[in-house]
């Protein structure tokens, strides 16, 4: 049984004992432990449920590769599935439950899939669930659904915070074991300002696991002495439980900084995201052991040999009493020499390579350790958790030769350096024969933005294995204690001939249940790329993204394809080296940070007065100012009559402002508007339209010359960014000769739009010294002057077709004149009205609107706005897409005023109907609507929408679509539904 | 996460801080001209799998436009110059041949 | 052809599976195919198919670069519908979306298409209008849809948001037949469809250049030698213009880099597919129970097939705007794909000026769904000349500035 020892543990403070709960149950621990040590010592060996045929899983390894012991964790707001138990620290109270079974860990229904195992095997649901059709969808897909999954669904919105956080450096350097800690001295002796990132606790990566001594030292000294010669350095900073997760292209860095995880206390954000810069990587990531592939090799208290080592020393807890060692490789003897040394039992270490080990081998055999040679395992025993095992030759099928009883193996099939942040941003690699494993290629590396490389790889992480080899690839000569090592034997298959029956049940990838038989049946079918087999067997899209299976499950294929293992080629690596939450990736930017909000100066007034928000671009808009009693709609209809008979106000300091000023700047208007703006008058105003280079409507608004060489043109709400953006393209891009010079000053002003029959009496009650009679300021003009205390340029235009001015102020006296105008004009009847009721009184009038009558694909010849077409001009922005052959046709779709029969609402959307079909089986079609509404004015349903040949049709009635399959019929009129002559605005 | 230095303010930009603007160089074909000339004005790109000049605006930063060479392979930038020029100078093409040393752009080629 | 079945399998498990074929042949070229398609994805290999199918053209080669259903295939968000607004969209997406309808069935191969439903969300009111649009264009395409209350729509996704402060959810446009399919599932049942046709497809392949006589297609030359044809069929999303350079022709597209990412598994909560428009971002979740997860493009000219971070950023931040539960949820992994991007970012399948080329392309970020209608219809058009599904998506409507323009949510308001 798996149990805490008496003595050892250098990471857990024995003083400081925690509980915890697992599946209910109360289980104790000390601080340092990860949940996985901890599970140990309480003797939990078992700990999960395999993905597809809910095999019992136990912990396999002590770090972030481990593929089994992830658990539901926490509570509520604080639920999170699949958190790896090598990687989360015990604290006080925390709570964890097993994943993927029903009803229990213990007794699972879904294991009954591993009686079918052998009609299950890779990719057997393409060959299955065919017939019949509706079958996939009904019977098979939910069960098949219901059946995967792992980890629970959170329920609650997440309780925590988080935060991002910027940093630059010369040099990052990945991994705090002694090749990182080497190179961060290094390079910080040399000036350079380094950011050291562990992913782990603590420091010494498996240096101070091994208790190797460096210059006659322990490594545990060494690495302490470093860590403090770092932490004085003021150009040089060291981070813990800071993993980097993923390198991007130019030298760009995630570190995963998890702050209160292994914490009780759970105030301030949980997770820090690190968007570091760096001018050199250098990863020290170390090295990964791989299992090795015998039959039974997935049953709970099998390990790798140096996590059952890790266990030992860092939480001094011991996975069994009777441990078993099998390897290919010198390493893993040190795991029996450690076991043995804390009194624990090694009945043998089973090698796999004929002529055994180096000089570790004496050391074992004093020890008293029996050493097998060429021997293999055949099997685990064991259901649940390990009894014994059988063991065999290597180089023969399996005939058992002895059975040795236990409850641990600890396997060791070599180790592969950690190559993924190398290879994030195209790091390549070759294939060492002789380790075994692939190696970062130096000569290959990942190019920066000046083509040189900006990674590098120091110590396990290049391939090296032992503390002086390290090192030394980190700059530094040391003695080392260390014996010689026997070569490593590549030991793909255990034994090597191992027949149908023990493949089935040698396991590659333990979460997503890949056995070694299923990669020989992918090759078999033809799946012969690696990126095929992945996807046909699932190999290595588990949780741990293969990093333990995918180089046995490569090696497996390549000699099932009689290919060597470079031929056949690794599988590419992506970010995040292991899961990141999608908490840490948003930050701080959620709910109302999530994306920052426009406000006009008038916000707040609107917000306390009823305002029905609505979203526009980055702005928010009041929709309608509804009163108690009032649905949004009445409120749209009493806000469009008050217009029409007293007076409303508009808040439209949304819509663009840009100064254009310049010698030059009216020829460039010139080329920007469709119009002529160059003779306008000084003092005058005039609506504009602009186009794309393809001609298409883009913008519109009314440009104003404030005088000789200025101009002001307004632009839609959310148009002004990109207008100005347009405007300062063509200057600095094409034009870059032309004398002229523009300035967004949309969010200087506050601008208020006064309509209706009584808008002159409300300003004049304000006073001043401007002149707002009919004569004094006519019909499209400006002022500017003092209205009432208040700086003001007054433009007189009108949207809504009544009399109306729109007052524009500096932004901070739009709060204050906004106040005003309501106050003055109590007696007048004065109430403000919102964007729909703007909407809506326009369409009345037959404007168009930019995103209603236009969608990107109209021009202005569509919306019979010719008027606004200079042909005196010979060019403007667009002009030369408008004579394209498509864009002349006279089949265009034409601009049309609706009136439905009945007084009814066209709805929104709708299309016209033309007799027949395509070719293609589609209805024919002859037009649709574009803006659609009722009117309170009119007291019936009004429209306007695109129409072939519609303005030659006048006075026809034509059907449109509704949702519910029926029509709608509406005739054909001019789209000015009120005051068509204008006399309103004239007044 | 591209870093470009913009030409004009001299800071070393984040890709999130400018905003990109396509294949540099191009002559604006109007009125007067033909279909096919305007078409390839407005639609045909080299769209090149290696060297690319293209056009980049510092949008949130000194707001100017600017042009760039960049590797759409590798992501290499052989360098970044003002938006005011028809033709990329004559360092920046010599970064490029010091790469490419059969380089040409297609209207010096 | 050995079938594929319950039967197959249950034989097949009694004897340690050893008796599977080869799901397709690997064979060397010939010097000479009728029809040669470049990219052996899943719209290459489509076309191969039907070409055998419909036309009984089955001296065809596929030939690729890397693996078959390496490229955009095997790396896209599975997504399929065919909502769309405009009708030569709406009816090559259609026929896309019915041919998936029985597809596992046509191929005998199994490709999990699951058709669970799909909602674009409204988060304006300028949406709504878009969508509200797009219900009744469809409904005279022949194009089931509909348009769903937030309340409905609450039902049908209980994980969602539907009072988010920033963009409440003010409907959805639901086509209940779209749904998911297994990406890689699609490629292989094509591949073994065709390679059971007697078409040889050539991975490893690479294609050095195009061989031209008197303006016309001759053949290619190859990482295995030359090959010659008297059809050409180019479907290589992502590296056309490369390949349409060696012809000696441009096209009106640029390639840039699309991504995507997957959360960790979790069990079922999200039993429809939902895409989130304006604040860029949709999602899924795969039989296996990850949260699949997609959003934005790059903006600037791109071969490398890498992930990028900033835009995984924006679209997890909306994500968890509009499902609020992801946010504890894990990233497992995040990757870029190479998309075409045509001037009004709809498909070109069409002839080129070079005669028996044709292309295939353009696709941008929805090839996936497409791959059948794709098939089919540039089958019909390297077989016949002219289909009237490809008709509109000629490569020189831009010239006459006839585009096909889906992007009715893209206006602005006053």
């Amino acid at each position: 049984m798996s149990t805490r020892l008496a003595n050892s543990g250098r990471l857990i403070d024995r003083s400081k004992p925690v509980e915890f709960k697992f599946n209910g149950k109360r289980f104790k621990g000390y601080e340092g432990d990860t949940l996985a040590s901890a599970l140990f010592a309480n003797d939990q060996m078992m700990v999960g449920r395999s993905f597809k045929y809910h095999r019992p899983r136990g912990v396999v390894a002590s770090g972030a590769e481990e593929p089994n012991a992830l658990f539901n964790m926490g509570e509520g707001g604080r639920f999170e599935p699949n958190q790896r138990a090598t990687t989360q620290e015990v604290f006080d109270g925390l709570t964890i439950r097993s994943q993927n079974h029903w009803p229990s860990l213990e007794f699972d229904i879904g294991a009954v899939n591993q009686l079918f195992a052998r009609w299950l095997p890779a990719g057997f649901y393409y060959k299955m669930f065919i017939h019949p059709r509706p079958f996939w969808k009904h019977v098979y897909e939910p069960f098949i659904r219901q059946s995967a999954g792992l980890g629970q669904v959170p329920q609650e919105k997440d309780a925590d915070t988080y935060e991002h956080f910027y940093y630059f450096c010369d040099v990052l350097v990945v991994g705090g074991g002694i090749a990182g800690l080497a190179a961060a001295l290094k390079e910080g002796q040399a000036g350079k300002k380094v950011l050291l990132l562990e992913q782990t606790a603590d420091f010494g990566g498996r240096a101070v696991v091994d208790g190797v001594e460096i210059d006659g030292k322990s490594a545990e000294a060494w690495v302490q002495e470093t860590l403090a010669a770092l932490n004085a350095m003021p150009n040089v900073t060291v981070r813990n439980r800071n993993m980097a997760s993923g390198v991007y292209d130019h030298g760009y860095v995630l570190g995963y900084e998890r702050l209160t995880d292994h914490l009780s206390d759970k105030s301030g954000p949980r997770h820090r995201l690190w968007r570091i810069r760096a001018g050199h990587i250098i990863t020290a990531t170390g090295a990964i052991e791989r299992p090795l592939s015998f039959a039974g090799n997935d049953i709970p208290g099998v390990l790798l040999a140096a996590a059952v080592r890790d266990y030992v020393v860092n939480w001094g807890v011991s996975v069994g009493d009777r441990t078993v060692v099998v390897t290919n490789n010198d390493d893993a003897y040190r795991t029996a020499i450690v076991l043995k040394n804390a009194g624990l039992a090694v009945p043998a270490i089973i090698d796999a390579r004929a002529s055994g080990a180096g000089p570790i081998a004496a050391e074992a055999e004093k020890l008293g350790i029996r050493v097998l040679k060429g021997k293999a395992i055949a099997k685990v025993k064991g259901k649940t958790r390990v009894t014994g095992v059988k063991v065999c030759l290597q180089a023969g099928e399996g005939s058992v030769i002895e059975e040795i009883a236990c409850d641990c193996v600890a396997m060791s099939g070599g180790w592969s350096p950690v190559v993924h942040l190398w290879s994030h941003c195209g790091g390549k690699l070759n294939w060492d024969e002789d380790l075994a494993m692939f190696r970062p290629d130096p000569s290959r590396a990942p190019t920066g933005a000046d083509g040189k490389a900006f990674v590098s790889t120091v110590g396990s992480a290049s391939g090296y294995l032992s503390t002086a080899d390290v090192l030394k690839d980190a700059g530094l000569e040391v003695a080392t204690n260390e014996v010689a090592a026997a070569p490593l034997e590549p030991v793909w298959l255990m034994p090597q001939g191992a027949g149908p029956k023990l493949r089935m049940k040698a396991w590659l990838d333990y979460q997503n249940d890949v056995k070694v038989s299923d990669v020989q049946l992918a090759a078999r079918e033809g799946y012969e790329s690696v990126e095929h087999t992945k996807r046909y067997t699932t190999l290595g899209m588990a949780t741990d993204q293969g990093k333990l299976s995918n180089i046995n499950g490569l090696a497996i294929l390549s000699k099932s394809l009689d290919a060597s293992i470079p031929n056949v080629g690794t599988t590419t690596f992506r970010p995040p080296y292991t899961p990141i939450s999608l908490g840490a990736i948003t930050g701080a930017a959620r709910d109302e940070l999530f994306q920052p909000i426009h406000k006009t100066p008038m916000f707040d007034w609107h917000d306390a007065n009823g305002a029905d928000w609505e979203p526009v671009g980055h702005w928010r808009r009041t929709y309608a100012y509804v009163r108690n009693g009032e649905s949004v709609h009445d409120a749209v209809n009493r806000e469009i009559l008050n217009v029409r008979e007293n007076v409303g106000t508009l808040d439209a300091s949304t819509l663009g402002k840009i100064i254009v000023k310049g010698p030059d700047a009216g020829k460039f208007l010139d080329m920007l508007y469709t119009n002529m703006m160059s003779n306008l008058g000084v003092g005058k105003c005039r609506y504009g339209l602009m186009c794309n280079e393809n001609g298409f409507l883009s913008d519109d608004g009314v440009v104003v010359r404030l005088a000789e060489d200025t101009w002001l043109c307004h632009t839609t709400t959310g148009g002004a960014d990109r207008i100005h953006g347009w405007m300062e393209d063509w200057l600095q891009c094409e034009w870059w000769d032309w004398k002229v010079y523009t300035a967004n000053v949309t969010e200087q002003f506050a601008q208020i739009a006064v309509a209706g029959p009584k808008a002159r009496l409300l300003l004049e009650k304000l006073g001043g010294n401007m002149d707002l009679s009919k004569e004094g300021f006519p019909f499209m003009t400006y002022v500017e002057g003092k209205l009432g205390e208040f700086d003001a340029r007054i433009f007189r235009i009108s949207f809504s077709g009544e009399l109306s001015y729109e007052v524009s102020v500096p932004a901070s006296q739009g709060a204050a004149l906004w106040a005003a105008l309501q106050e003055a004009g109590k007696d007048l009847g004065v109430m403000p009205y919102g964007t729909e009721a703007m909407h809506i009184l326009r369409a009345e009038k037959g404007f168009i609107m930019i995103g209603d009558e236009t969608d990107g694909t109209i021009i202005p010849q569509d919306l019979n706005l010719q008027w606004a077409i200079s042909k005196k001009k010979e060019d403007y922005l667009g002009k030369r897409a408008q004579e394209r052959s498509f864009m002349a046709s006279p089949d265009r779709w034409k601009l049309v005023g609706l009136e439905t029969l009945d007084g009814s609402v066209i709805p929104d959307g709708s299309y016209v109907p033309a007799p027949g079909y395509n070719p293609n089986g589609q209805r024919n079609v002859q037009g649709r609507v574009t803006s659609t509404y009722y009117s309170p004015t009119l007291k019936r349903g009004i429209a306007m929408g695109l129409v072939k040949h519609g303005p030659d049709r006048m006075g026809e009635v034509i059907e449109f679509n509704r949702e519910d399959g029926t029509m709608v019929k509406a005739k054909i009129v001019d789209p000015v539904f009120y005051d068509k002559d204008g006399e309103k605005q004239n007044v | 996460m591209l870093l470009l230095q913009c030409p004009y303010c001299g800071v070393n930009a984040e890709e999130t801080e400018l905003a990109a603007g396509g294949e540099a160089h191009l002559k604006r074909a109007t009125v007067g001209d033909s279909d096919e000339a305007f078409e390839g004005y407005l639609f045909m790109r080299e769209n090149k799998k290696g060297v690319h000049l293209e056009r980049w605006r510092h949008a949130y930063g000194c707001g100017k436009w600017f042009l760039a060479a960049r590797d759409t392979a590798t992501l290499e930038v052989f360098g970044t110059y003002p938006a005011q020029t028809t033709e990329p100078p004559a360092d920046v093409t010599e970064n490029i041949r010091a790469k490419y040393p059969d380089w040409s752009w297609k209207e010096t080629a | 052809m050995r079938r594929y079945s319950v039967f197959a399998v249950a034989r097949e498990g009694l004897r340690y599976h050893t008796g599977w074929e080869r799901a397709w042949r690997s064979p060397q070229p010939k010097k000479k195919y009728d029809v040669i398609i470049v990219g052996a994805g899943g719209h290459g290999l489509a076309t191969a198919y039907y070409l055998g199918k419909n036309y009984g053209i089955t001296n065809v080669a596929i030939i690729e670069k890397g693996w078959l259903g390496g490229g955009n295939t095997g790396r896209n968000t599975t997504i399929i519908r065919s909502n769309y607004l405009q009708d030569p969209s709406a009816a090559i997406y259609d026929k896309a979306l019915k041919l998936y309808e029985n597809l596992s069935q046509d191929l005998n191969y199994n490709v999990m298409f699951s058709p669970r439903g799909l909602i674009m969300l409204a988060q304006t009111h300028h949406e709504v209008r878009g969508y509200q649009r797009t219900v009744m264009a469809n409904q005279l395409q022949g194009v089931a849809t509909e348009w769903v209350t937030p309340e409905q729509l609450k039902k049908l996704v209980p994980i969602i948001n539907i009072h988010g402060p920033r963009y409440p959810v003010m409907g959805g446009l639901y086509q209940k037949r779209g749904g998911t399919a297994r990406h890689d599932a699609v490629a292989w049942g094509y591949a073994r469809a065709c390679s059971d046709m007697g078409m040889d497809v050539i991975q490893q392949c690479e294609v050095k250049g195009v061989r031209t006589e008197g303006g016309k297609v001759v053949g290619v030359s190859t990482t295995k030698g030359d090959i010659d044809c008297d059809k050409l069929g180019m479907v290589v999303a992502g590296h056309t213009s490369v390949l349409a350079e060696m012809a000696g022709f441009r096209l009106p597209i640029e390639s840039v880099a699309l991504q995507a990412l997957v959360s960790e598994p979790i069990k079922p909560c999200m039993d429809v597919v939902v895409m989130a428009n304006t604040v860029h971002g949709y999602m899924s979740q795969s039989d296996k129970g990850e949260m699949v997860i997609g959003g934005g493009t790059d903006s600037f000219n791109n071969y490398t097939q890498r992930g990028s971070f900033h835009h995984i950023e924006e679209t997890v931040r909306a994500l968890v705007e509009t499902f609020p539960m992801v946010s504890r949820l894990k990233m497992l992994r995040q990757w870029g794909g190479i998309v075409d991007m045509t001037g009004d970012r709809s498909p070109i399948l069409s002839k080129t000026p070079v005669e028996g080329i044709f292309v295939n392309c353009g696709w941008g970020t929805g090839g996936f769904k497409a791959i059948p209608g794709s098939g089919w219809a540039m089958a019909e058009l390297m077989a016949k000349g002219h289909s009237p599904l490809t008709q509109e998506f000629d490569m020189f409507r831009f010239r006459e500035g006839k585009f096909i323009d889906e992007s009715v949510a893209a206006g602005v308001a006053h």
